[in-house]
């Protein structure tokens, strides 16, 4: 009996590996291209990939960046984001702003439909903003309209927006809402809709299908108002482990992801990959601090921070942590933006003069160890979330460079909901390292505004200064580009001087894309921003992701 | 009989409500709750909005109170909406996973089976010699080898260089223009990697309490009698021995029917299998109450049935125990 089940088992692994379309690592042999095949052609299919399985498709409610990546390639919204970070025309043509930077106007172009055909009016983006704001609906997006004393409809193609104070970062707002349509979902509650399922938009991809936990299929929109996008077919993998991502993309079950710093830097210097697949690394929108409790007497000292945060070499967790992908901090704002001041320099590693200034501060060095003011050794905790490898790493080597100068810096990692409720919201800790991803616009008033410090507010370090105040309220008052310009260089002038954060590094966002994909351009926007205008050539649309 | 079934069934409810209460109080001990995490999204958001998030799910009442909630529900077999961003029914989630999970486990429960029994009585007819001895080294390696370690060899050799196997995933894009046949094909070629890697490390524990019991009842009056009467060594062992040497394996049994819908964390992370790992996984790191409460219902459930299960085939297959 037992040799029969056997022979059963063996027999059902033969049959099954016994495939007659299954590809031997990968693209082996791959057609030559000639040069009328790298022209702009439609057709194929890009797989894409993430770890994280998406949630619900209807704009309001997304939460979670999987979502985000289909819901706006199946939407559009009044303004989007150009390869400079600028924002351009979508669906509305133009747009104007009242003198007193109190009313937003927006011509509608005439030309679009949703993907069921019917026209996308003024009456859709007036319903997308009360359906946004309705009591029942728990969005995320609601704070960016808080201030919206009116939003209404002009003619079928016009709406203007009135604001009960002007709001400069508002004009961004619209960049992110995304126009649903009213005749699907009027009388019904957005939480129990359909549509968070079976989206339909207006974007440059119609929906497919939602297999749920495994992938998200979506076609190119042929009736799309900016033109077809070239690709045909557009799938989202859900592959929640990154070694299996990198193992798919070597086998060609998948063309894009986002690999790790090490598999980026230290697996891809192989015959494969140079053949296939091209790698893009840009600046992200992110970067990574070391924040210090200014209610703790020691940390309220400017002299005691800007000590500790000089006693870190930057270049050192660059190179160690990132793998020399990404750049030293200098503020929290993305190199290379409009309001980005290039002239302040990161904070340089210099031990000698931390040391000094701990000295003024009052503290005393002694057989190894930094002595506080009252004589107590100076130690105290970096407080940082479970489950990030970086910040764990970042926070060893502050330690070990730390202990250089006699004190003792202790990494402490907690769960990241412990993280938050126990200790971030009841500012229980000394120094927490934690990392702050970034809105296009400059405005920050959450996060160093003094009026911003209670419990679950965003300036958990309690760090004030009447100057910044003034210039944060002002920034948001402002609007005018080269006055904001002049406010937000100030802002950073007095961070780098008063370093509430020691900023450490931004981290570079990494994409490991198949050659066969053609068109793509690296821009301070990243690489998707023109991603209706990549390209599969003719002779490579069926591979190699056939499987 | 009946009485005692009767008489379980009814010891199951208290049961029950006890494992729900205390689940109940854990989870909600653990720091952060749905609102919390949802709440991460950005310098905009306020407390105000985060009080709103509460108020929808019904967070901001006393947990007394939300857990009479939970239970009226309960009793009534609603499993309640899950407090993620799609606010899907619960039971809609869980139908979603659980058949991909069960086929799974069915696979991996046949090949476990088809390789422990054979082996450990194997083992047990060979008491001490090298094949036993060499059977024991050999599945005592898998039973220390990490599942995610022989998941990521398995898929570097058979998925990218050998290329014979789909390395994640469980079909193929294309799966929805297949004929049944293709797609049962398709399936089965995207379980063979999972399967293995799950049961590579169970070979010892299965074929080690197969050989252990084998051991006992080769050593028997009945069998020495067996061979007295000249019957053939196969027709002793398989026929005479076996019988009795598979009992161990009805407690075996009733542990596995709760595991059947108890997807492994680890292997579905690795393999992208949408099963009930990941949805647990899932369901805990976001605090999504009502789904956890959900999944640990029915598994206590499924574990009590099981239980009650195995007691009540022991009566089946061993003749010497009646339960009154």
């Amino acid at each position: 009996m037992h040799r029969i089940l056997f022979s059963a088992v063996v027999a059902t692994v033969v049959t099954l590996s016994g495939c007659g379309s299954c590809q031997n690592g990968a693209q082996s042999s791959r057609p030559e291209l000639s040069e009328s095949d790298l022209q702009p052609v439609q057709g194929g299919r890009l797989i894409d990939s993430g770890i994280g399985e998406p949630s619900v498709f209807l704009p309001p409610l997304v939460t979670d960046s999987a979502s985000s990546t289909i819901t706006s390639l199946v939407y559009s919204s009044l303004l989007r984001i150009g390869k400079d970070l600028d924002y351009e025309p979508d669906l509305a043509e133009s747009w104007e702003v009242s003198e007193d930077g109190l009313q937003l106007t927006f011509h509608l172009r005439k030309d679009v439909k949703f993907h069921d055909g019917r026209p996308l009016t003024a009456d859709d983006v007036v319903f997308t903003y009360e359906a946004l704001m309705d009591p029942e609906t728990p969005s995320p997006y609601k704070p960016d309209f808080m201030d919206v004393e009116k939003f209404e409809k002009v003619d079928d193609y016009t709406v203007r927006i009135t604001y009960r104070e002007a709001f400069a970062p508002a004009l961004g707002s619209y960049a992110g809402l995304r126009i649903l349509p009213k005749h699907l979902l009027e009388g019904t509650k957005l939480t129990e809709s359909d549509l968070r399922f079976n989206p339909v938009g207006s974007g440059p991809y119609k929906f497919v299908e939602w297999r749920k936990g495994d992938r998200v299929i979506l076609r190119a929109n042929e009736d799309f108002y900016r033109g077809e996008p070239k690709i045909t077919e557009y799938v989202l993998r859900v592959i929640p482990d990154q070694a299996t991502t990198f193992l798919e993309l070597k086998a060609g079950g998948i063309d894009q992801m986002t690999p790790t710093p090490v598999q980026y830097d230290r697996q891809t210097d192989t015959k494969f990959f140079k053949d296939n697949i091209n790698k893009f690394d840009y600046l992200g929108f992110g970067y990574t601090y070391l924040g210090f409790n200014n209610l703790d007497p020691r940390f309220k000292d400017k002299r005691v921070r800007k000590a500790i945060s000089m006693a870190i070499n930057r270049d050192e967790l660059v190179s160690g942590v990132l793998l020399g992908l990404g750049e030293p901090a200098n503020g929290p704002y993305k190199p290379g933006a409009w309001y980005y001041d290039e002239n302040i320099k990161p904070t340089p590693f210099d031990p000698e003069g931390a040391r000094k200034l701990l000295e003024e501060a009052g503290y005393t060095y002694k057989d190894g160890v930094m002595l506080q003011p009252d004589g107590k050794p100076f130690s105290f905790t970096i407080l940082t979330n479970q489950g990030n490898e970086s910040r764990r790493k970042t926070a060893e080597i502050i330690q070990r460079r730390l202990a250089e100068l006699g004190v003792q810096a202790a990494p402490r990692i907690i769960e990241w909901s412990a993280f938050i409720n126990d200790f971030v919201d009841k500012k229980n800790f000394d120094t927490v390292l934690l990392g702050w991803n970034l809105d296009l616009d400059p405005d920050q008033y959450t996060i160093w505004h003094s009026s911003q410090t209670d419990p679950k507010q965003y300036n958990f370090v309690s760090y004030t200064n009447p100057e910044l105040d003034k210039l944060l309220v002002e920034g948001r008052k402002t609007f005018d580009q080269e006055e904001r310009r002049a406010i937000y260089n100030r802002v950073q002038e007095i961070l780098a001087e008063d370093e509430p954060y020691a900023f450490l590094y931004v981290p570079y966002s990494l994409v490991l894309l198949n050659n066969r994909v053609h068109g793509v351009e690296v821009a301070a926007a990243g690489i998707g921003w023109n991603f209706e205008e990549w390209f599969i050539p003719k002779p490579l649309q069926n591979t190699p992701s056939a499987k | 009989m009946l009485g005692y079934l009767l008489r379980r069934i009814v010891g199951l409810v208290p049961l029950l409500l006890g494992i729900s209460l205390i689940s109940f109080a854990v989870i909600h001990l653990a720091p952060g709750e749905p609102a919390v995490i949802q709440g991460e999204m950005g310098q905009r958001s306020t407390v105000e909005l985060r009080e709103q998030f509460r108020e929808i799910y019904g967070l901001d009442k006393p947990l007394h109170e939300q857990y009479l909630n939970w239970l009226s529900r309960m009793v009534r077999l609603d499993f309640g909406l899950s407090m993620t961003a799609d606010r899907q029914p619960v039971i809609d989630k869980i139908a979603e996973k659980l058949p991909v999970t069960i086929l799974l486990n069915i696979c991996t429960f046949i090949v476990i089976l088809g390789v422990s029994v054979p082996l450990g009585v194997a083992s047990a007819v060979r008491h001490g010699k090298t094949f036993d001895k060499a059977t024991t080294v050999a599945v005592f390696i898998g039973f220390a080898t990490p599942h995610f370690w022989l998941a990521l060899l398995l898929m570097l050799s058979f998925g990218v260089s050998l290329g014979w196997f789909p390395i994640s995933g469980l079909t193929s894009l294309n799966f929805d223009s297949m004929g049944p046949i293709e797609k049962v094909v398709d399936v089965a070629r995207h379980l063979v990697l999972p399967v293995l890697s799950l049961t590579f490390g169970a070979f010892a524990y299965n074929s080690r309490i197969i050989r252990g019991s084998m051991l006992e009842v080769i050593r028997q009056d009945y069998i020495t009698t067996a061979r007295a009467k000249g019957l053939g060594e196969r027709t002793v062992v398989y026929k005479h021995a076996l019988r009795n040497g598979l009992l161990p394996m009805v407690t075996i049994f009733g542990l596995w029917v709760p595991e059947l819908i108890g997807g492994s964390v680890i292997i579905e992370q690795i393999f992208a299998i949408p099963g009930m790992g990941r949805l647990f996984w899932e369901s805990v790191m976001g605090r999504d109450y009502t789904t956890i409460m959900g999944i640990l219902t029915i598994s206590a459930f499924l574990t009590l049935l099981g239980n009650l299960l195995a007691d009540v085939l022991y009566t089946v297959v061993d003749p010497r125990i009646r339960h009154r």
